[in-house]
């Protein structure tokens, strides 16, 4: 196996993985991840032996956008995983929360702090996938806090009376 | 010595949480948190966001990778797809010329004598442009390997020798192009596309409009440049990023500028 098929086949959990983060929905997300490793297999020839993981978190960006232009343009189905969510308690209701806190995101700011915190991305090598100036990842980064922050604030209440 | 002359930044609480903060103002960062009690519930509030991100998604990684991503079958199966895409946009050339002709013309009658003007022809391309560019699978009826006969398809149906621009100095390659009805008649529509999957598009056609320079509009997720040069009206179309799609415009039209008139 090449070089590049090697470092392509290396990334592919973390793509998996930043993929779910953004889309809630396994099904989704992996068909990203192939859409993304065919697009780079088509560029392989343009390779001359550069980082890939970098480019490769743009691709799968580019492609989510993408996809969320297209959603966009359609009527709105809420997903059917929603309905359950506020019935659920125990240690699962934790991880619903902050799913549900993700998806009030942004998609842009959404993006910043999966790169951060999970894919552990330099703030300048998201400057460089989403092809803005550092600052904007700065202010995209701060205001995913504060939104997670007072979903999270304003959401436990809630649950507790639909309980 | 701790620097405390130097007030903490927020971008510096974020580094810090994120461990991207420079060695030599954690001191100062760690020194400014036990001052203000704020800025420390800040801090652990984001700290707890991250681990429940990490405790959610963190172990999708360690699922073994599922057999649809072995790199060879992918990169096979993309290679005879495409194949079978280019044998099918010849198929569909050749039992579609016929009565695309008639078709045309009854279009250009209902169409009146209208000219395709800025208005128009910049909203259609944008229009195109929106439809295609979140294409994955057929982005293009032809696709660029076949870029001789693309070419000379489309100007035949346009009625003008056409080109699709060269454009590796904007770092876009060809992926393919398609036909259009177009306001004033068939449309060519080129698309091209960077290593990162973002795409630009050219779609032109005759126009009685008069000659004009670029013009530039901005829209919701696209964007367009217009001109209008000898007798046909040329639209480039991108995201919505200023710069880059008028950096593309530039370079397709002074190719297509250069290129000597007609006759």
């Amino acid at each position: 196996m090449s070089g590049f098929r090697k470092s392509i086949q290396e990334s592919i959990p973390a793509l998996r993985r930043y993929a779910r983060s953004l889309t809630r929905d396994a099904e989704i997300a992996d068909d990203l991840v192939q859409d993304t490793l065919v697009r780079a297999l088509r560029s392989e020839h343009l390779f001359h032996g550069e980082d890939t993981r970098s480019w490769l978190y743009t691709i799968l960006t580019n492609l989510n956008r993408n996809r969320l232009r297209t959603l966009a343009r359609r009527p709105l189905h809420a997903p059917l995983a929603d309905g359950d969510a506020a019935g659920m308690a125990g240690p699962e209701s934790g991880q619903r929360d902050i799913e549900r806190a993700l998806a009030s995101l942004v998609p842009e700011q959404r993006a910043v702090l999966m790169l951060v915190v999970l894919e552990g991305l330099s703030y300048r090598e998201i400057a460089e996938v989403q092809g803005v100036p550092i600052g904007t990842v700065m202010s995209r980064l701060a205001r995913a806090r504060a939104q997670i922050k007072s979903y999270l604030d304003g959401e436990r209440p809630a649950l507790r009376r639909i309980k | 010595m701790i620097d405390r002359s130097i007030p903490v930044t927020d971008d510096e609480l974020h580094a810090y949480v994120d461990g991207q903060l420079p060695a030599d103002r954690v001191a100062a960062v760690e020194a400014w948190l036990a001052s203000h009690p704020d800025d420390m519930a800040r801090v652990a509030t984001w700290r707890a966001q991250a681990e429940a991100i990490r405790a959610r998604y963190a172990s999708v990684a360690d699922e073994p990778v599922p057999s649809r991503f072995n790199l060879e079958t992918l990169a096979s199966a993309d290679r005879s797809w495409r194949r079978m895409a280019a044998v099918a946009a010849a198929v569909a050339f050749i039992v579609g010329g016929a009565g695309g002709w008639f078709a045309h013309a009854g279009y250009d009658r209902a169409r009146g004598a209208t000219p395709g003007g800025y208005d128009t022809f910049t909203a259609d391309a944008m229009k195109a442009y929106r439809l295609y560019a979140v294409e994955v699978r057929h982005p293009v009826e032809v696709p660029a390997s076949d870029a001789q006969h693309l070419v000379d398809w489309l100007s035949k149906r346009v009625g003008y020798p056409l080109s699709a621009p060269d454009l590796n100095a904007a770092g876009l390659k060809l992926v393919g192009g398609r036909l259009l009805p177009g306001p004033t008649g068939p449309a060519a529509f080129f698309m091209y596309e960077n290593a990162a999957g973002e795409r630009y598009t050219l779609y032109c056609g005759k126009s009685t409009a008069p000659d004009t320079s670029l013009r530039y509009r901005e829209g919701n997720r696209a964007s367009a440049v217009y001109w209008k040069s000898d007798e046909v009206a040329y639209v480039v179309s991108g995201q919505s990023d200023g710069e880059k799609l008028r950096n593309v415009a530039t370079i397709a039209y002074e190719q297509i500028d250069r290129r000597p008139p007609r006759g």
